[in-house]
């Protein structure tokens, strides 16, 4: 369980630039509990406080027990942490890498070999190539295993997909998924709003604040706006059409549709035949649900 | 099952395995890449060749002549000296002052070797007598060195002779080789190579390969996992002492066999003076990785404050007696200063422990200081 | 039929006996947004590099701008605009040192590169930040100055490697709408992206497994060739036959 309570941070000559403006949270045992926002809002920050890393101006946070400020030694024992740049020796190989850190750890890769076997497995045949020649996939696999391989208590990871493609970021969010049910407390940041699906709680961060902390579905719930989705060829110009209308509060592309909030006054039936009046034969008009992305946007709006 | 899980952890045990899975890591750094090894052992190799060979500091063939109006046992036993020397060709006694110039003036001199009168007179009832020793210098580093080997010339006889006379010679030039009876220049850089040689592997070396951890991120890993930071610090230094000595050994041997310059003293006091060094070189080194961030300025900040130090301030090329009060007063906290003296007095000068106990005292001062700071400056954060 | 601004055929790249970019032939139109798609490791860069005139082809041909990749590199990166997300401005240098700097490198006059330099701020809505330094700028304003910068010679491509990687929702449309603009001023946007849904955005996407283009063609034809409606969907079917790592 980790129960942080108003986390200040703040840099700078003049402490002028404020990381986390009373950051407060907790997360239950077994639970993968995902922050989620743009860079620069704060999210490493509050992931290397939680890792002892730094020190927060105010507040504090407990983490299975023990305090991230007084007892760090123990914090840094119970805790698996993987930075959002790719922090291994680079000029080792995969084996040597995992090799050091379990001994950092105390531990031997074959005692806890059936922790991390699962990912490991996939980068063993490479096991004698060197750190620095793997792909983003395999880097991240790779440290994640060095993160795993003292059977820590609580997983905090930062930004662990940036970079990384769609499908190694899928494999990735899949490996995570099988390690909750070892009962690890999984803490992960990540800038795609996609990702929020694969974790049980999320927390949108924006700015050093969270502007909303629940389950996926439950922020989606929230969502109070009217969303609609255009579809139709000559997106871009569609897309002007659609700022200048009057009752249209929002719109932007969302893959091949535009998504759009509207006034309660306005019928889809009706926009779909004012488009089509412009010239937008083929254009469609129907009514969605919002994804965590949509809320996000409408959140900081 | 196996039966370590459910033995407690020995924190002795793991702590030690730490520091040699550390240790391991290093020289595995240091030997995938290869251009470290390649500088690391080709250091003390290019410079020793480098000051022995290219850099001659030798000088032969000195054109010396004598101007003694009243001629004595004393100064003759100095031109007889002088003369005797193999980088000295006698070119005769002058017969006045003139002769003297004009032939300095026709290049045929080199050094002119001028005793007042009655010489031993004045040394017996004053207790000074002055020699003045001219020095061509249409080459300025020919005429400096001649006059200096000439001087030490001197002083080896005012000190073979001491129960003859207090004899405080007046000589116009400095005294530099007074140990070096053969006038090989070797003999007064070797210890100059060792100072510098240990300050850049161990400064530089030690304190770019903890900062490069900080740069690349590991070290954030680190600091996230339960190894002491002096465990980390400890382990890095291991290797760089090793390779330091493996050095020290290349520099010993070359120095031995091809220039020619013996060790007169013992050879295991001269590794108790290295180790001393080598770890207070460390240490600097760990000084600086606490101070700095980037790796560039880890290389500059050791360069300009340990290597700049060693080369101007630490008697290697320029002598300490001839500097200005300021820089010889400076040169008190350059650490290779005490190196090179220790290292010339047990190697060259054959001496023992009790000569060399000051210069190591120091440098174990200086070392502890250092260690201090470093502790002081070290972090268990980030930031 | 439109101009041609990149085309290339067999472009190949090996580094020893590993094979980075392994014969890849296409072409992009004149003011095309031209999706490049594919997993990590699978030449993605090495093959931009070349485009660019930066790195040396083993094999093949191609010409970038009108130019010859081979023999006329040079000419190439002074039609160019390049930014990407890992470097794109001097985080030291304040906003309008950046500009001056960049226009400075493609030889604009003093004169052009101040009245273009007021031109852009205005048009950014960036006039405050002037004097900013580039390293306080939030990343999705930092990233917006790095593309007007890129394209701030009209270069006639420009390459945008991960240009959106971390950048907030919003941001992250304003940045392709800035896109468009460019695109309908007749420059070609070459781009990068691990976002499936910013692949829909782009005219025509290729997408590369292990230094081979597997696919090449509209987002919308290709959802239909491999009968799925997401993009996401497309890359995952390709990219699950990459053998290499």
């Amino acid at each position: 369980m980790i129960e942080v309570k108003n986390l200040y941070k703040s840099y700078g000559r003049a402490d002028n630039i404020i990381a986390l403006k009373g950051v407060s949270f907790t997360v239950n045992d077994g639970e993968i509990f995902g922050v989620i926002g743009p860079d620069g809002a704060g999210k490493t920050s509050l992931f290397r406080i939680l890792a002892s890393l730094i020190l927060p101006d105010s507040g504090s946070a407990i983490m299975n027990g023990h305090d991230v400020v007084k007892d760090y030694k123990t914090i840094r024992q119970i805790i698996g942490y993987m930075p959002g740049r790719f922090s291994l020796y680079q000029d080792l190989s995969v084996e040597e890498n995992l090799k050091f850190f379990a001994t950092l750890f105390g531990t031997t890769i074959e005692e806890n070999y059936h922790l991390i076997k699962d990912i490991y497995r996939q980068i063993e045949p490479f096991k004698n190539r060197r750190a620095g020649a793997l792909s983003g996939g395999m880097k991240q696999k790779l440290a994640l295993s060095c993160a795993l391989i003292h059977k820590p208590e609580i997983l905090i990871l930062d930004e662990p997909t940036t970079g990384v493609d769609p499908v190694s970021r899928k494999e990735f969010w899949d490996m995570l998924a099988r390690l909750k049910e070892q009962g690890l407390i999984i803490l992960v940041s990540t800038a795609y709003m996609d990702e929020a699906g694969r974790c049980d709680r999320i927390a949108l961060i924006k700015e050093g604040e969270f502007i909303a902390t629940d389950t996926p579905q439950g922020i989606i719930d929230n969502y109070s706006g009217v969303l609609w989705a255009v579809q139709g060829s000559r997106m871009s110009v569609i897309l002007h059409e659609l700022r200048a209308h009057h009752l249209i509060k929002s719109s932007f592309a969302f893959g091949d549709k535009i998504h759009i909030t509207v006034d309660e006054g306005l019928q889809a039936e009706e926009l779909k035949q004012y488009l089509i009046n412009k010239n937008f034969e083929d254009v469609n008009v129907f009514p969605i649900e919002p994804t965590v992305e949509d809320c996000f946007m409408a959140l900081t709006n | 099952m196996r039966f370590s899980e459910n033995l407690p952890v020995k924190q002795k045990d793991f702590k030690m395995k730490q520091f040699i899975a550390f240790v391991n890591k290093e020289f595995l750094h240091i030997i995938r890449d290869n251009r470290t090894l390649l500088i690391i052992i080709g250091i003390p190799i290019v410079e020793i060749l480098l000051f022995g060979f290219a850099i001659n500091m030798e000088v032969q063939n000195i054109k010396v002549a004598f101007y003694d109006p009243t001629p004595d046992s004393v100064t003759q036993g100095i031109s007889e000296r002088i003369k005797q020397n193999p980088y000295f060709s006698n070119m005769g006694n002058a017969q006045s002052m003139d002769e003297m110039e004009e032939a300095m003036r026709k290049g045929k001199l080199d050094l002119a070797v001028v005793y007042q009168q009655n010489f031993q007179e004045n040394l017996v009832h004053s207790g000074q007598a002055a020699v003045q020793l001219l020095a061509n210098s249409s080459d300025p580093n020919r005429g400096s060195i001649a006059a200096t080997y000439a001087s030490a010339i001197i002083a080896g006889y005012q000190r073979d002779n001491m129960d003859l006379v207090q004899i405080p010679f007046q000589i116009q030039t400095e005294n530099r080789m007074i140990y070096n009876p053969l006038m090989k220049s070797s003999y007064m850089f070797v210890p100059g190579i060792m100072g510098l040689v240990l300050m850049i592997i161990c400064t530089i070396m030690t304190s770019v390969s903890i900062v490069r951890e900080k740069e690349r991120g590991t070290m954030e890993v680190l600091l996230a996992s339960p190894l002491k930071h002096g465990t980390m610090v400890f382990a890095k230094t291991i290797p760089y002492m090793v390779i330091s000595f493996i050095d020290f050994i290349i520099i010993l041997l070359l120095s031995y066999f091809v220039l020619g310059v013996p060790v007169n003293g013992s050879l295991i006091l001269l590794f108790l003076v290295a180790l001393i060094y080598i770890s207070l070189t460390l240490t600097y080194g760990l000084t600086v990785s606490t101070l700095v961030d980037k790796q560039v300025n880890a290389v500059i900040f050791s360069a300009i404050t340990a290597m700049i130090p060693v080369l101007m301030l630490s008697g290697m090329i320029f002598p300490i007696d001839n500097m200005p009060g300021v820089l010889r007063s400076l040169s008190v906290i350059v650490p290779a200063r005490w190196f090179i003296e220790a290292v010339r007095k047990v190697m060259i000068q054959g001496q023992g422990f009790f000569m060399i106990w000051k210069e190591l005292l120091i440098m174990i001062g200086m070392t502890l200081f250092l260690l201090l700071l470093t502790v002081a400056n070290t972090k268990k954060r980030l930031e | 039929m439109r101009k041609k601004v990149i085309e290339v055929s067999n472009l190949t790249k090996k580094f020893g006996n590993f094979t980075a970019v392994d014969h890849i032939t296409f072409d992009v139109d004149e003011g095309e947004i031209f999706g490049f798609l594919g997993a990590n490791g699978a030449g993605k860069t090495t093959a931009m590099q070349m485009l660019c005139g930066i790195s040396m082809p083993t094999a093949g041909e191609g010409r970038v701008a009108g130019y010859d990749i081979i023999k006329e590199n040079e000419l190439i990166k002074r039609n160019i605009g390049y930014m990407s997300q890992k470097f794109s401005l001097y985080e030291d240098l304040k906003v309008w040192e950046n500009i001056r700097l960049f226009g400075g490198i493609y030889g604009l006059s003093e004169k052009e590169i101040a009245d273009k330099t007021d031109e852009l701020l205005k048009r950014l809505d960036f006039e405050q930040e002037r004097d900013t330094l580039v390293k306080y700028l939030p990343l999705g304003w930092k990233q917006k100055l790095a593309f007007s910068v890129a394209i701030f010679h009209e270069p006639k491509i420009v390459f945008l490697d991960e240009p959106t990687g971390g950048v907030d929702p919003a941001m992250r449309r304003q940045f392709w709408e800035m896109i468009y603009d460019a695109a309908d001023r007749g420059i070609t946007v070459f781009v990068t992206t691990h976002y499936m849904d910013e692949a829909e955005y782009c005219n025509r996407v290729s997408i590369m497994v292990d230094g081979h283009i597997e696919a090449l063609d509209s987002p919308a034809a290709l959802r239909q060739q491999f009968n799925t409606d997401s993009m996401d969907e497309v890359f995952r079917k390709l990219a699950r036959k990459a053998e290499r790592f």
